[in-house]
């Protein structure tokens, strides 16, 4: 499985599109700290892309990965290799590559305006924690989708549907149910359903760090007693570990049973 | 001749006698304590009290007209016991004292300084640490409070008092003042035509100034920074705002300013900032907004309810979360000619004054104004096309409330 992790991220690594990733952070990193000049204001900034692009990038990218190293897998598949390997090696090097982009793109253009001598170093720390977490959590459901479907239009566009569920429209079925049982006491029901998402997870997690978390008022008050319990701070990272397990736990399964 | 030697020796007799007393009190004089020089005094006496800690307490000046001044800054030492000074009398002043360790009660206000049916007083450049209350007057009028510093270290409400507290009094000026770490910085019920000027109120547990009952006063030039909800005004009329700084009132139940049931005030070239909300209007009628800037808080404006022929104009919005706030659909105030950094229309003709209308109330902020657990969803991209596509076209936010001539550049008062 090492193996086929480093030729996938061999392979990552001298593709164009890593890069483009790459820079488009430091791009993104250097102007924000150049137009701000200000590390708090350019984390909140920031905040808004990554719970965005990050995991639109991650399906995106995977998806395109599985099915334009189709070849390569189906050539590996004739090797005395395990299936599981195969697929979890390349998993892992698209993830990975992708994480590493993020975090050197960004964190690049940080350290040097001087973020090591701010306070806002754990913010930023969350940041690129919630990131990586989400990079491997959407390459995951990408690797679930392609395998699924050998039609690559479909499989393109459930993952873009999977992508836009998850970002905008589960936020309006949440706001929906909590207009609509505004009578009831809902701070349980919030912090639940905050949680069974991952963006929203990381978007709240991120948040909370942030001076603006007392703009939350009671119903924030309600969740930073949550999230700032070890209780809290252990729920929420084996929440979005969970994330990660289950779509990989899938990969493994159905390229168990696949016939290719 | 001689007659009238011995009628101007006479005169100069009488003179002297009418003429002011000057009695020193200090550790080697006389006089050693404070107490029995005011005992000893007559009307229109001078007290010099010269530098040292008189462990005194419930020093009690009963109508005699004196003129206290401490040189050297002399300590009172209350020693946790009961008031240290306290006055009924009329033409009096108390100056340069250092008042320490007053004591704490939950049944007495005891006070550094308690002024009570007094006229025509002035209590000016004390020092009082460590106290329950501060300066504390009672029933009284044409006073004034200048440049007296007070700092305590308020735990909690029920066991602190206020810096400066007046009550039922008139034509009071306070001025200069520095409050640190009490309850209430300044706090004024049923006190009319006053004056609160240039005063610095920082830490306080509760509110920096907090005005009840209290009509036709001017606060102008006052710094309230980091209490615990910023200036609350509450149930007054004909207030008038000036120049005031709101700064950091910051946390889930603060404001800068809250407004509650005031009528006919004026709110003019104040700055609110960092604040979480920066003002919050209840009940709120005839007032206008002139010439504010509102920097980086939560909410900039909070309306709750019954606020009507409220006036805003030429007030800077500056990168607040959100604007305006509103409940219902109803908008009887008026926004007019103010700049919203938020404001992404254009102006063609160039004349400073946007083409496109502003709506400063978005429906993110409608919504968490009827569901307050929505505030989750802040900063989520659902939320951002939400608030998009109402400002397209308003549905649930009033649709009359906008700016009609928004300007262009950060307006300079």
């Amino acid at each position: 499985m090492l193996k086929i992790l480093k030729y996938s991220f061999y392979d990552l690594s001298r593709s164009r599109w890593s890069y483009v990733y790459f820079f488009f952070y430091l791009l993104l990193g250097v102007v924000l700290l150049f137009l701000n000049n200000d590390l708090s204001n350019a984390v909140i900034t920031l905040m808004n892309v990554i719970i965005i692009l990050v995991p639109l990038i991650g399906t995106i990218f995977g998806v395109m990965y599985f099915y334009n190293s189709r070849e390569f897998t189906e050539l590996l598949l004739a090797q005395p290799v395990r299936r599981s390997s195969i697929f979890l090696g390349q998993y892992l090097g698209v993830a990975i590559s992708l994480s590493a982009s993020l975090i050197f793109g960004l964190g690049l253009p940080f350290i040097i305006y001087g973020l090591f001598q701010s306070g806002a170093i754990w913010d930023f720390a969350s940041l690129l924690i919630s990131g990586v977490f989400l990079t491997f959590i959407f390459t995951a459901i990408a690797f679930n989708i392609a395998l699924s479907h050998e039609n690559k239009i479909k499989g393109f566009g459930l993952a873009i549907l999977v992508w836009l569920f998850l970002a905008v429209v589960y936020d309006g079925l949440f706001l929906l149910s909590l207009v609509y049982f505004q009578d009831y006491p809902l701070d349980k029901f919030s912090l639940v359903a905050s949680m069974l998402n991952p963006i929203d997870l990381s978007r709240i997690l991120i948040l909370l760090k942030l001076d603006i978390s007392a703009l939350l008022g009671y119903t924030g008050a309600v969740f930073k007693q949550f999230f700032g319990t070890g209780l809290g701070a252990f729920t929420s990272i084996v929440v979005l570990i969970l994330w990660v397990i289950f779509p990989v736990w899938r990969i493994k399964r159905i390229a168990a049973k696949k016939d290719f | 001749m001689g007659r009238l030697f011995i009628l101007f020796l006479l005169l100069g007799f009488a003179t002297t006698s009418i003429h002011a007393q000057e009695i020193e009190v200090c550790k080697s004089c006389e006089v050693k304590t404070i107490q029995a020089a005011v005992d000893m005094a007559e009307n229109g006496d001078v007290i010099r009290i010269k530098s040292g800690t008189y462990k005194e307490h419930d020093i009690t000046i009963i109508d005699k007209s004196l003129t206290i001044i401490g040189e050297g800054l002399p300590v009172i030492d209350a020693e946790m016991e009961g008031t240290a000074i306290s006055i009924r009398a009329e033409n009096f002043s108390i100056e340069g004292l250092k008042i320490i360790n007053v004591g704490r009660s939950h049944t007495n206000d005891f006070a550094g300084i308690l002024v009570s049916n007094s006229k025509n007083f002035e209590v000016k450049n004390n020092r009082l640490d460590q106290v329950f209350f501060g300066i504390l007057l009672e029933r009284s009028s044409e006073g004034i409070i200048s440049g007296n510093k007070v700092t305590s270290n308020a735990k909690d409400q029920a066991t602190s008092g206020n810096g400066v507290h007046i009550w039922k009094s008139e034509k009071i000026t306070v001025k200069n003042n520095e409050v640190i770490g009490l309850r209430d910085g300044i706090y004024l019920e049923f006190v009319n035509n006053s004056e609160i000027i240039d005063n610095l109120c920082k830490d306080n547990l509760r509110y920096g100034l907090h005005f009840m009952f209290s009509d036709n006063d001017l606060y102008k030039g006052n710094i309230f920074e980091n209490n615990g909800a910023g200036v609350a005004v509450m149930y007054s009329k004909f207030i008038d705002m000036q120049d005031n700084q709101f700064r950091k009132n910051w946390g889930s139940a603060s404001y800068g300013l809250l407004l509650k049931e005031i009528n006919d005030s004026e709110l003019k070239n104040n700055i609110f900032e960092d604040n979480t909300i920066a003002i919050s209007a209840d009940n709120t009628n005839r007032i206008n907004y002139i010439e504010n800037d509102f920097k980086n808080n939560g909410y900039a404006i909070r309306i709750r309810g019954a606020v009507y022929d409220n006036i805003f104009e030429r007030n800077n919005f500056l990168y607040n979360s959100f604007d305006v706030a509103y409940t219902g659909r109803l908008n009887d105030n008026k926004f007019n000619n103010n700049y919203w950094s938020g404001y992404s229309g254009y102006d063609l003709d160039k004349d400073g004054i946007g083409d496109v209308p502003f709506r400063p109330v978005t429906l993110f902020s409608y919504l968490v104004n009827r569901t307050p657990e929505a505030i989750v969803l802040l900063r989520s991209m659902f939320i951002d096309m939400l608030d998009f596509s109402e400002k397209v076209s308003p549905i649930f936010t009033p649709a009359d409330l906008i700016d009609e001539q928004p300007q262009m550049k950060r307006i300079q008062w």
